[in-house]
């Protein structure tokens, strides 16, 4: 099995599906001849042609609006969306329009779309406060559409490939730096990662910690820091944000008896929120402590100096923190 | 335009039978429209929202499109637009009174949200002008699968203020997609009139800024409505692109059944709007020029309220949704 990185994986499920069906077109900026500003889309237009990978205007209620056209009509658009911080022009598409369509027809319409955006930040990234955010809760508050964030190139490729097949919109959020930081094997024929199912990334008995995205990794590395002093923390990768996998939450919950929910989103109304509320209703007899997040602070995104970045960031050693402070209790 | 003797066939290349059809379905649209007004005066009908004024540009462009082959994007003032189309007087009965039948929404929108898959009719949300780039995107299919099918969304002044439409208009116009915006202006966005909306005499006076054909059509003339539709339509099958077709309309009826335009509107304008009512100007000229013989006109309304009285028992004798419903559908059912 040939190792690629996440990016490649995003396009080769593009690939694949477009030889496969030919209902799937690409519609975004600079998705054509460039290929996309982080290469998602490379090679997809001199293949495929611009009557299926179509270079849109500046203006992304356009993008996913006609997207959404295409949809209704019957083909299976991919919009991508260049930046997850300029998705905000394209929310009323995405909630009023998108997510509503099947339930305000009684089923007599349905939306099968993907909304791609790269998203995330870090103190590397630069990105600062427009070219960072994690914005996945204000879409997985919403009925009606599904909301997906892989960590690593195998799942990228398989939630994609689920994700185009999917009766109904998904938003569909890739951490940019990940694109190119890591290679995994990743099967060259098709395969699907279900949509909604998390994955138990690292086993263990002590503490479950519930994360996603780029997240997954920091929370590897702090929980094989415990690990040395005999702590074990269970990793699990929700894979899915909306609908979250809330058997394998109550079950590893329960199990372990604590639970840490880090994400890179801001903290305050976040899905973390939502997995600890899920875990106050579900396991509360199994608890042996208070169940604790992680998450970005109470300022609008990552600031661009490094300086500033550190204080909105994660990282291994704060996780640690306060995996270690979960533990003690 | 007025219709003569020695032109009482092949009126804008229309049939006497095609004429009679045409000045039936405004005149169902009208008094669908009245009977939905009535059903909310009475309690009956939680809301209502009407399109009276509007049925000369809603079935002369209806007209001018293949039933069950083309597609609208309607707004919430088609009444008469959704029945050319094949839509019931029924169906928006069974809407006024949420009842589990509606085919548009199964009672979970308010009425006048016009969907029908079966005649190509899109469901739309209550948001103004998100439809515009979603007939653009049913255009893009179109052109993408080669098909000569086209669209026609359509939205009032008011909604042109809106940034999906400058989006839609702009990207149909570099694609050249085979979609008609269709603007129905009655000159008032509930109560704000069109001198607040846009420093433009005239929506279709944009056009030119998209690149675009724009046409003003007199809304209360049917057939001039017909015939720049039809103009459209076929440049748009033709692989011609859009057009921006403005057809100007009375609102002869408040916003909706909330509102009150004598509130801002004064008695004067209220009685000139009236005197350009497109249904009586239509019946005046079919009787002049003998399309519609003596007395004609009263058949048909009164088939017409015959139709609108058995649809609305069958309404009214309808179950209420079963609240267990209330949950589906919010994702693909296998």
């Amino acid at each position: 099995m040939p190792e690629i990185t996440y990016v490649e994986a995003i396009r080769d499920a593009l690939r694949e599906e477009m030889r496969r069906d030919d209902r799937v077109i690409v519609i975004g900026e600079d998705v054509g001849v460039k290929g996309g500003v982080f290469g998602a889309t490379a090679g997809l237009f001199q293949e495929f042609g611009e009557e299926r990978v179509i270079d849109s205007p500046l203006a992304e209620a356009a993008i996913v609006g006609v997207a959404i056209g295409c949809a209704l009509a019957g083909l299976r658009p991919v919009a991508e969306i260049q930046f997850l911080d300029f998705i905000p022009p394209a929310m009323d598409q995405l909630i009023s329009e998108a997510a509503k369509i099947r339930y305000r027809s009684n089923n007599d319409w349905s939306c099968p779309m993907v909304v791609r955006a790269p998203c995330g930040g870090g103190v590397h990234v630069h990105g600062a406060l427009y070219h960072s955010q994690m914005l996945e809760a204000l879409f997985a508050h919403v009925p009606g559409l599904k909301v997906v964030l892989p960590s690593n190139p195998y799942d990228a490729k398989g939630l994609l490939l689920a994700a185009l097949r999917d009766p109904d919109p998904v938003c569909f959020f890739e951490h940019k730096g990940l694109y190119r930081s890591m290679r995994q094997e990743v099967p060259d024929e098709e395969y699907l990662v279900p949509i909604g199912r998390g994955r138990i990334v690292r086993p263990g008995r002590d503490i479950s910690c519930f994360t996603y995205g780029a997240t997954v990794h920091e929370v590897v590395t702090a929980a094989e820091s415990l690990s040395r002093d005999a702590i074990e923390v269970e990793v699990v990768d929700l894979r899915t944000v909306r609908p979250l996998d809330r058997d394998l939450i109550v079950e590893s919950a329960t199990r372990t008896g604590k639970v840490l929910v880090a994400h890179e989103a801001n903290l305050a109304v976040g899905v973390g929120a939502e997995v600890a509320a899920l875990v106050a209703e579900e396991c509360f007899q199994a608890l042996d402590g208070p169940v604790m997040r992680i998450g970005g602070p109470e300022i609008p995104a990552i600031p661009f100096a490094e300086s500033l970045a550190e204080v909105y960031c994660l990282g291994p050693r704060k996780i640690e923190s306060k995996l270690r402070e979960l533990a003690a209790y | 335009m007025a219709l003569t003797e020695s032109a009482p066939v092949g009126v804008a290349g229309l049939t006497r039978d095609r004429l009679r059809a045409m000045y039936r379905d405004m005149l169902l649209g009208r008094l669908l429209d009245q009977r939905v007004l009535v059903l909310n005066r009475q309690g009956r009908a939680p809301f209502a929202i009407s399109g009276q004024g509007h049925e000369g540009a809603q079935v002369g462009v209806g007209y001018a499109l293949r039933r069950d082959y083309d597609w609208i994007i309607p707004y919430y003032r088609d009444i008469s637009l959704v029945l050319v189309m094949g839509m019931e007087p029924r169906d928006q009965l069974l809407a006024a009174l949420a009842k589990a039948g509606d085919p548009n929404s199964g009672a979970r929108q308010m009425p006048a949200h016009y969907s029908s898959r079966r005649h190509n009719i899109v469901t739309g949300g209550s948001p103004v002008a998100t439809q515009i780039l979603h007939a653009v995107g049913v255009a893009q299919a179109f052109k993408y699968r080669g098909e000569d099918r086209v669209v026609v969304a359509t939205v009032g002044e008011g909604g042109t203020s809106e940034g999906d439409w400058h989006e839609g208009l702009n990207w149909a116009a570099i694609h050249r997609l085979p979609v008609i915006f269709l603007v129905e202006n009655n000159g008032f966005a509930i109560s704000v009139p069109q001198s607040l909306q846009m420093a433009v005499e005239h929506v279709a006076d944009r056009a030119a800024g998209y690149g675009m054909p724009g046409v003003s059509v007199d809304g209360g003339d049917v057939l001039a409505v017909y015939r720049a539709a039809s103009e459209a339509v076929d440049r748009a099958r033709r692989g011609g692109g859009p057009t921006l077709l403005e057809a100007a309309c009375v609102r002869l009826q408040s916003h909706s059944s909330d509102d009150d335009q004598r509130r801002y509107r004064s008695a004067e304008d209220l009685a000139e709007m009236r005197r350009h009512d497109p249904l009586e100007r239509f019946r005046a000229d079919l009787e002049s020029s003998s399309i519609l013989a003596d007395g004609e006109a009263d058949q048909i309304r009164q088939e017409c309220q015959s139709l609108i009285d058995e649809a609305q028992a069958e309404a009214d004798q309808a179950p209420a949704p079963d609240p267990d419903t209330a949950l589906r559908y919010v994702y693909g059912e296998a």
